[in-house]
């Protein structure tokens, strides 16, 4: 019985065909889910709709972290009349922002939904009626009550997206997110765009601040679809890269918390050491954020023992400065003063909405792709995730420090074991930008980008040419952490609580 | 207590760049691209095929000369440097990150011409200098950018870049800006706050337009979510390449714009 529920995979990234999914019926469907949610760790990656002539097929991607495997399974609805499907979100919170977005994309109903709204207005939304400035914003009736809108356009240099505060005094009893500006059809671009080559170029423009952990996660899916394994060599290679973006991201990160308190000390310093990584990524390959270094099948910027050389000076450079800085702000009460308490996400709260990442990490959730799905180099060198409890600004700052840390160990092990391969180059192939994708299949691969689990789908039609994608960022699971970790804080704390999660608008399209 | 600061300092060092006009970059850097003047029509058509952004085409031919020239568009160049790598003889990213200028035109690098691309100051609006050369506050606007030119335009002012020495900062009002420097291909869902912002800025003001995706829409270029209707109305007066943009190459941009040393 239970071996036609469900697909089980044990590889990151996996194919499989379509045909072989199982299609249960709506009801066992959400049975399964409840079965499943039982159980510890698990977690949904993703659930999305994948239209077809005379159905809409709705897959399901759920992660088992504990038997480090992903749970594939669907159901199937007749195109009309429109379905209309008792909401999973009304038991299982973290479900969500997928019923949003397939409500949104599609029009179909989810009775039950305690938060059935908009969630990017896209352009090809079932309801064109629906535009920007007509979000239903929830609202408290009272007099003693104020509501505060800040966005699209923010007094910094950053993404755009609206805040609306419901506040008592200084107090804010409630926050909502209205997201969507950064909408650039991503996903439709991909089918759109045939050529490997955009597609890649595609992946590394999800998110600039992830172009590592969004073209990995593609190269890895296409990959997978095309039935091709990479280098020892290679996959040490982009395991570096990977944690040299989360180290330059972490340290900047740690720079911008520091302004948020007006501590300029913390600021300047570390501006200047995550110059020095973000350097040391464009010395390896000419852009400091890494774009063009992860490529299907190959890479166009071997490391070379000049690379490696100035990474392992550099890493020790910063790694010292680094040390000695953050010991001073994380020993200074002003700092924290204002970094212990603040801003406060419950291990329960994380569990419920499904936080991933960082934000899963500091509230005392064990979750980290590297750990529980091993990708690329990890299959082989065990990752055991830094965990911290308090679900504080201080928590998800002092992760930071810790993962920088520990994502230097990572490139120190990893460089030792390549440092005496006999011939490099003959290692590390060329891109292949001329893949045969296998047909009628669908790739899931997953990736510990800085901010947490991306996810990427790749689905091809029966010529093998990609029909469908999804792009997930961390931030789709994230966005609701930082709404609930604001709640009861001071308004004047706001900044510091976004700062601490820097969760990403245009990584998800929204 | 004061100690471990003054040794955090003293590691510290200076940090600024202390000539942002003249630096050279080290190792290899994605700059302005020269193409040989020896490249073939099949090569051509190799690399014209190939560019996922269409910034590479054979423009009509000169009057006068024989060849076919083959032009590389930087305003829709993505920098993924693969034409390189498949004609590494005949193309060549340089390390020559001064690629802004004010005329779109001029984004157009032609086979056999290593020229440096440079502003026509003759098409530079005269109050530009005469009212910004010793103080230029900007608003940023993000319209689909995709953080990584965001971050650029932030590291700009950082304490290694630091261009507010010339009196260039970015404020957080438009209220308080003399121009407006847009990120992103410019999403449908940000076209309103967009326009709201420009008009919010007190004349006379500018318009810069800092990465790829800000030029021509980039790698979006084609999306049905993205509307550029703002170039339809309203003139450009600094385009700045690049995926993102480096802070250098932002930095000399504006300062050629403005006419300050």
């Amino acid at each position: 019985m239970k071996e036609n529920k469900y697909i089980e995979l044990f590889s990151n990234p996996a194919t499989l065909l379509l045909e072989d999914i199982p299609v249960l019926e709506y009801p066992d469907f959400v049975a399964f889910i409840d079965l499943l949610m039982g159980e510890e760790g698990t977690h949904c990656v993703a659930y999305f709709v994948l239209p077809q002539p005379d159905k809409y097929r709705f897959i399901c991607c759920m992660a088992a972290d504990e038997n480090h495997a992903i749970l594939v399974f669907s159901h199937e609805q007749p195109l009309q009349p429109a379905p209309s499907l008792p909401s999973i979100t009304a038991k299982h919170f973290q479900f969500h922002v997928f019923e949003r977005e397939i409500h949104e994309n599609f029009g179909i109903a989810f009775p039950g939904h305690p938060w059935l709204k908009p969630i990017r207005y896209p352009f090809n939304r079932s309801e064109v009626a629906n535009v920007m400035n007509t979000y239903p914003f929830y609202t408290i009736n009272g007099e003693a009550l104020h509501e505060v809108g800040v966005g699209p356009i923010h007094a910094g240099i950053i993404e755009p997206g609206h805040f609306r505060f419901i506040c008592h005094g200084e107090k804010v009893l409630h926050l909502e997110i209205q997201l969507g500006y950064q909408h650039r059809g991503l996903e439709s671009q991909f089918v759109e765009k045939q050529a490997i080559l955009q597609q890649s170029v595609l992946a590394e423009n999800i998110a600039g601040d992830t172009a590592v952990g969004h073209s990995l996660a593609y190269a890895m899916a296409v990959e997978s679809l095309a039935g091709i394994t990479v280098t020892k060599r290679l996959s040490i290679e982009r395991i570096i890269a990977l944690e040299l973006e989360r180290i330059g991201v972490h340290i900047g990160d740690t720079a911008a918390l520091c302004i948020d308190i007006a501590y300029q000390f913390g600021q300047v310093v570390n501006e200047a050491l995550r110059t020095i990584i973000i350097n040391t990524t464009q010395f390896w390959c000419g852009n400091r954020f890494g774009k063009g270094l992860i490529r299907p099948g190959g890479t166009n910027y071997p490391l070379t023992a000049d690379i490696m050389a100035e990474i392992i000076n550099n890493l020790k450079e910063v790694e010292e400065r680094f040390l000695q800085v953050t010991d001073r702000i994380f020993s200074l009460p002003s700092v924290l003063g204002r970094f212990e308490g603040t801003g406060k996400l419950t291990t329960m709260q994380a569990s419920l909405i499904g936080a991933v990442g960082m934000a899963a990490k500091s509230s005392g959730m064990y979750r980290d792709i590297r750990w529980s799905q091993p990708f690329s180099a990890y299959v082989d060198h065990p990752y055991e995730p830094v965990m911290l409890h308090k679900g504080d600004v201080w928590s998800r700052a002092m992760l930071r420090k810790l993962e920088v840390e520990k994502s230097m160990a990572v490139i120190r092990e990893l460089l030792k074991e390549i440092t005496h391969d006999e011939n490099p180059e003959s290692d590390v192939r060329h891109p292949d930008y001329d893949l045969h994708l296998a047909p009628s299949s669908l790739a899931i691969s997953l990736v510990e980008g800085w901010r947490g689990e991306i996810c990427h789908i790749a689905v091809t039609d029966h010529s093998g040419k990609l029909s469908h994608y999804k792009a997930k960022d961390p931030s789709f699971h994230n966005w609701m952490a930082l709404a609930l970790a604001v709640r009861n804080q001071e308004i004047s704390d706001f900044p510091l609580c976004n700062k601490s999660f820097n969760l990403s608008y245009c990584g998800n399209d929204l | 207590m004061p100690l471990k600061e003054i040794n955090i300092l003293r590691r510290h060092g200076r940090q600024y760049v202390p000539d942002l006009r003249r630096v050279e970059l080290r190792g290899i850097f994605r700059g302005r691209p020269v193409i040989s003047g020896d490249i073939t029509e099949a090569e051509a058509e190799l690399v014209t095929s190939l560019c996922p952004v269409g910034a590479i085409g054979v423009t009509s031919v000169a009057s006068g000369m024989e060849h076919a020239s083959l032009a590389m568009d930087l305003g829709k160049c993505v920098f993924c440097r693969e034409c390189e790598f498949a004609l590494p003889r005949m193309i060549r990213f340089s390390n020559d990150f001064k690629m802004a200028t004010n005329i779109r035109e001029r984004l157009s690098v032609v086979a056999g011409a290593d020229q440096p691309v440079r502003l026509d100051p003759e098409m530079i609006r005269k109050e530009i200098r005469s009212f910004f050369k010793h103080a230029l506050k900007l608003r940023q606007v993000s319209a689909g950018g995709d953080n990584s030119a965001e971050m650029e335009l932030n590291a700009a002012g950082n304490v290694n870049f630091d261009m507010g020495r010339y009196g260039i900062e970015f404020v957080a009002s438009p209220r308080h800006a003399d121009g407006i420097v847009i990120t992103g291909p410019i999403t449908q869902n940000m076209a309103e706050a967009l326009q709201i912002c420009y008009e919010a800025v007190p004349s006379p003001k500018i318009v810069i337009l800092a990465g790829t995706d800000a030029i021509s829409g980039g790698i979006f270029g084609g999306s049905a979510a993205v509307n550029r209707e703002f170039f339809d109305k309203y003139p450009v007066d600094l385009f700045v390449p690049g995926n993102p943009p480096h802070p250098l190459t932002f930095i000399n941009g504006v300062l050629d714009l403005i006419g300050c040393k």
